[in-house]
């Protein structure tokens, strides 16, 4: 089952056209990363697929439901109430974390669960304890954010993602704000959730990571996918120039 | 399990006691006028005590009031202000621009003039009779337009210093705007606006004087009037006292509403 459907997504800031002719489907359990140079729309892509931009052309599915539809090369989203029911289906781990700095760990991953989703109490802390045992930081319960490493931190961000049950997740650059060490661990946890079958799109600088995890790479330049495949072809016999040019600097 | 947190929370609550002398020179210095509002009044002639004793008995229906007019201006301004902001930050262009004008006018122009018209206006424009209990509530009136121009200003700062990205983090978890608000961004701001927020009380506890224009006894008039009739200007520093004293407090309260809302660091 395709999880998420974009189909010729076009996106415009001011003059700048960010986003050419992009159209990308994700089916369940698969492990997809968007490898890409600064500026080529990575993140961008990732931000319209979360809703934290609209998109000017195309369309946008989750499940089969309609988030947006093209008219006359126009993207119509669906009404407020529907986009709030879709906000369930997936979530977003972001490259500086953006944890709550006010809350403790503990509600940083319980208080959407509970008040947004209207989830009982004791049944979200209870699978709160077990997503940061899960996570390794299950002795960091009561801590702030600002009491923990940037990789302790980014393992909360992903378990207040997943503590919302999401059927896709999303990650746009989750190492890129850390030191290799703490990269380390989070593509720990990366792996980990890929062999539990987690469905993943990440936007992600690490090759060696995207080759070993990922079940299909997708490289972007310039607003357009210019090459998409399993990771060996696309990481060590690309076609493209272009792709050749980054992998080889790369290394 | 939750011994580091608290560690780390009590960091910092070392307390000084010169505060708590000034609260209690300041209470103590308050008996006399909750003494006299009992009929009970010193001698202008006898020591030091009992001089101060009748000044501060002299004053003291003067020191209520201006305490009455700094709680409500607080009460009032701080909410209003609140109000303000909102529409300086509104989406709609024209609601925007409105709220604009209003701070510029607040903050451009004398708050001595807004209390005149605030007073004089309803007689002007209405022809309604000025009263004489009027005067107090114009002056609440007056100060709280006023303050919460500025505490407007003072909670924009605070909000903007929200990063954009607990929005983002908000808007993917579900939040809706106005729970972003007040569970994301609200306890943000009050940690921000606290050291500005000190400032403005504190400058509000003086200016506190400036309702005298509008023929509103309270304390530094009453002082003025004695320094008068006594020709001795020590009335006049008397009501310094009593105005250093109270900010020592509020700045004391202020530090310990800081202390408690550094739980966090960004």
């Amino acid at each position: 089952m395709k999880l998420l459907e974009i189909n010729n997504i076009k996106k415009t800031f001011d003059d700048l056209e960010v986003l050419k002719d992009i159209s990308i489907s994700v089916s369940e359990g698969e492990v997809v990363s968007i490898l890409g140079p600064s500026g080529s729309g990575k993140s961008t892509l990732l931000r319209c697929a979360t809703l934290l931009e609209t998109m000017d052309a195309g369309t946008l599915k989750y499940g089969g439901e309609t988030v947006c539809e093209d008219v006359d090369g126009k993207s119509v989203y669906v009404s407020k109430s529907k986009i709030k029911k879709i906000k369930n289906y997936f979530g977003l781990v972001f490259q500086n974390f953006n944890l709550f700095p006010h809350y403790t760990v503990i509600k940083n991953i319980c208080d959407a669960p509970i008040h947004i989703q209207k989830r009982d109490k004791k049944e979200v802390e209870a699978e709160a304890m077990s997503l940061l045992e899960q996570m390794g930081i299950s002795d960091k319960v009561d801590y702030y954010p600002c009491q923990l490493s940037g990789g302790q931190q980014q393992r909360v961000a992903i378990a207040r993602a997943l503590a919302m049950n999401p059927k896709i997740l999303f990650f746009d650059e989750p190492t890129s704000a850390l030191d290799p060490e703490l990269t380390s661990e989070i593509l720990k946890v990366l792996r980990y959730l890929a062999s539990k079958k987690m469905t993943m799109v990440i936007v992600t600088h690490e090759i060696d990571f995207a080759r070993n995890v990922s079940d299909r790479v997708i490289f972007m330049d310039d607003g357009y996918i210019v090459e998409q495949g399993k990771p060996e072809d696309v990481i060590d016999n690309p076609e493209n120039d272009r792709v050749r040019a980054f992998l080889n600097k790369l290394k | 399990m939750r011994a580091p947190a608290r560690a780390f929370l009590s960091k910092g609550v070392n307390m000084k006691k010169k505060p708590i002398i000034a609260i209690a020179v300041f209470v103590a210095l308050l008996i006399p006028a909750t003494l006299s509002a009992c009929g009970f009044s010193g001698d202008s002639e006898g020591g030091v005590i009992s001089w101060l004793f009748y000044t501060i008995s002299q004053l003291s229906s003067g020191i209520w009031l201006s305490l009455a007019l700094f709680a409500f201006t607080l009460i009032f301004s701080m909410p209003l202000g609140l109000l303000v902001c909102f529409l300086r930050r509104s989406r709609f262009k024209v609601v925007e621009l409105l709220a604009k004008f209003y701070i510029s006018v607040m903050r451009g122009t004398p708050l001595m003039l807004q209390l005149l018209v605030v007073y004089f206006g309803p007689y002007y424009v209405f022809k309604i009779p000025l009263s004489t209990e009027y005067n107090f509530y114009a002056a609440i009136i007056g100060f709280s337009l006023n303050y919460a121009a500025y505490f407007a200003e003072i909670y924009r700062s605070g909000i903007e210093a929200v990063p954009k990205g607990q929005y983002e983090a908000s808007d993917v978890l579900g939040y809706s705007r106005s729970q972003t608000f007040m569970k994301i961004v609200f306890p943000q701001m009050v940690r921000h606006i606290i050291p500005p927020v000190t400032n403005e009380i504190i400058t509000l506890v003086k200016d506190t004087s400036l309702a005298f224009a509008i023929a509103f006894v309270e304390m530094f008039t009453m002082a003025k009037q004695l320094a008068a009739a006594d020709s001795n200007i020590m009335p006049l520093f008397v009501a310094g006292l009593f105005y250093y004293l109270f900010n020592l407090i509020v700045s004391f309260v202020m530090g310990l509403l800081e202390k408690k809302m550094n739980y966090y660091q960004k």
